[in-house]
């Protein structure tokens, strides 16, 4: 009778060990769009981690060299979809620096009032789908509520939903109207009441916490070493707010807290996503009274150079229709020169590099998204692991592959 | 940014690096309250470790990495590197210029997040690093031929893929455009745009003969 001898057993007796190679996405539902990651595994034991992106690469900084600035604008929206009007703002600060305007104060807080929106609505579907990841069904069936009602606000304020186009250089396209931000009161006062909610699902579950503390610890030092920055950073104990170091916008004149964590694991940034989100509600309270003060305000530079002129005033006057005709075929020079501007996107710094060659269009520009160093990181964090830690640590990082890809 | 900057303690910030580190700096210059400092391609590695390591600098954290394509200079390409400082609350560009099949250095012994944006500066403007352990492309498809993001590559690409139903598989084509790439300046005709109707160079030509 033949002795039955285990496939992978030598010889000698000893067992030969051999690594898995696997392919996690990029049709992986806790891959968060299109992530192809090659794991090697040790068991189940994560030994090598090698994120394939650019699945979804559009080219997108190469079209924006073929568009005027104007009209660059949109692609922007399409970077990180989550929260849109956040990267419009770093390209608008971008060219606002270069052309050396201002912007009127009602339109700085329209700016930061949608910033925060757009900060809320990123933390929502990231710690919802986290939370899907690591198996909560429920988190997700609420937040999406919430981001529903907070994108209506998105489209009562531009048309869109998503792709908003609503930042411009000068200001923003159009005012408020008053009806809209009443409505967006009356969001403020439920909202905290809803996180309260989130937190009763997930903050003291015990699934919740065994799949997500002690996983993916980062320290500070590793943290600056690996170019992290935003929730990375503080969940890590790094008091790094780009809106209170290096302020942008006004907001220096908000009072805010900026939530700072210990561990630098993933139930840290959780954390610290849950209590920002309370924090934007207190700024968006903030930005509302201000609105309320300023009714009647330009919303939009008035340098004809720049911004386009109001349709009324195109009926009755020749120099408002030549700024509109020349404003949408040739669009605006901007002067020689290079620049960098970043803001706190929700993600973490979202930067835009851009040189100018005095034309009407830029000549290059550079997209600086937040989640690529952290995607970049994806090795050095799911060392040592579980296979499961995995979609842990990815939703943690909160990845959107728009901004990735470009 | 609109927080305030101090130039001249920046023009202090940026002659304290130049001077540390000698021939290592070409220059330094400050537009618009950003500091620039422009170094020779191989001096990269030491000015960057000096410049993470230096008490008064400690540039830990590098923001990005990117090139810029100007075909018409003999030294074609700048990288561009961005540092921040979130201990000095500073941020600083570094500027090295490189022929075309130039081989810039590594920074990745120095900052390990240097990888990817390395590899990304090499998909899009076949910019080699060496010293760079794993020199893949990163954004283009598998089997990507070409540099994107040069000037002289075009907007449209070379090819194209769809689905076909006869192999049951992708398959790539040579790109075929429907209508011909429409590519519009806008500039006023009155600023210096040169509009030559066709057969009109020919009056130059005759003009030039007699």
């Amino acid at each position: 009778m033949n002795e039955i001898t285990p496939i992978n057993a030598t010889k000698d007796g000893e067992t030969s060990i051999r690594n898995f190679n696997i392919n996690f996405g990029p049709q992986h539902p806790a891959a968060h769009g299109v992530l192809r990651l090659v794991l090697e595994l040790d068991g189940e034991v994560v030994e090598r981690v090698d994120p394939h992106i650019g699945l979804l690469h559009r080219g997108t900084e190469k079209l924006i060299e073929q568009k005027t600035y104007l009209q660059a604008l949109p692609y922007f929206d399409r970077l990180d979809y989550v929260a849109p009007m956040n990267q419009e703002h770093a390209y608008c600060l971008a060219i606002e620096k270069m052309l050396d305007i201002g912007v009127p104060h009602r339109a700085s807080v329209i700016r930061v009032l949608y910033s925060e929106i757009g900060r809320i609505l990123s933390h929502l579907l990231n710690v919802t789908t986290q939370a899907m990841d690591v198996g909560a069904l429920t988190p997700p069936l609420w937040g999406f509520e919430e981001r529903e009602k907070l994108m209506i606000f998105y489209e009562r304020a531009c048309g869109a939903r998503l792709h908003a186009a609503y930042f411009r250089p000068g200001g923003v396209h159009q005012d408020l109207p008053k009806a809209l931000l009443d409505d967006i009161w009356q969001w403020t006062e439920e909202f905290p009441q809803i996180v309260d909610d989130l937190e009763t699902l997930l903050t003291e579950n015990r699934i919740f916490k065994q799949r997500n503390v002690d996983i993916g610890v980062v320290t500070l030092d590793e943290c600056e070493r690996l170019g992290f920055s935003g929730v990375m950073v503080r969940g890590s104990g790094g008091a790094w707010d780009l809106r209170r170091n290096q302020p942008y916008e006004n907001y220096s004149d908000y009072d805010f807290q900026i939530p700072v964590g210990k561990n630098g694991d993933c139930y840290d940034r959780y954390l610290i996503r849950m209590l920002e989100m309370r924090e934007s509600t207190k700024i968006m309270r903030q930005c509302l009274e201000k609105l309320d003060t300023s009714t009647g305000d330009p919303v939009m530079s008035l340098d004809g150079k720049v911004a386009p002129p109001k349709r009324g005033e195109m009926k009755g006057s020749m120099e408002a229709l030549i700024h509109h005709f020349k404003l949408y075929t040739e669009g605006f020079k901007v002067p020689e020169g290079e620049t960098y501007a970043c803001v706190e996107a929700p993600k973490g710094e979202f930067g835009v590099y851009m040189v100018s060659d005095g034309s009407n269009k830029p000549y290059k520009l550079k997209i600086r998204a937040p989640g690529f160093p952290h995607l970049a990181a994806m090795d050095f964090m799911c060392r040592g692991h579980m296979l499961a830690d995995v979609s842990a640590i990815l939703g943690s990082l909160d990845i959107v592959f728009g901004e990735i890809d470009r | 940014m609109n927080h305030a900057i101090d130039t001249d303690a920046l023009d202090d910030h940026g002659d304290a690096i130049a001077s540390a580190l000698e021939d290592a700096v070409l220059r330094y210059e400050i537009v618009g309250g950003e500091l620039t400092l422009h170094v020779p391609h191989d001096r990269i590695v030491q000015v960057m470790r000096h410049l993470r390591d230096q008490g008064t600098c400690q540039y830990k954290s590098l923001i990005d990495i990117t090139a810029v394509d100007y075909p018409g200079r003999e030294r074609r390409f700048d990288v561009v590197y961005h540092m921040l400082s979130m201990r000095q609350n500073q941020r600083i560009r570094i500027k090295t210029a490189l022929r075309e099949g130039e081989i810039a250095l590594s920074i990745m012994e120095v900052f390990h997040c240097a990888e990817w944006y390395e590899r990304e500066v090499f998909d899009m403007y076949g910019i080699l690093f060496s010293g760079h352990p794993d020199m893949r492309r990163i954004l283009t498809d598998y089997g990507f031929r070409g540099y994107p993001l040069r000037k002289d590559f075009p907007v449209t690409g070379y090819v194209e893929l769809r689905y076909d139903e006869e192999v049951k598989r992708v398959v790539y084509e040579p790109v075929k455009l429907v209508q011909e790439m429409r590519s519009f300046d806008f500039m006023s005709p009155w600023e210096g745009a040169e509009y030559i109707l066709p057969g009109d160079e020919k009056a130059d030509e005759k003009e030039g003969a007699s």
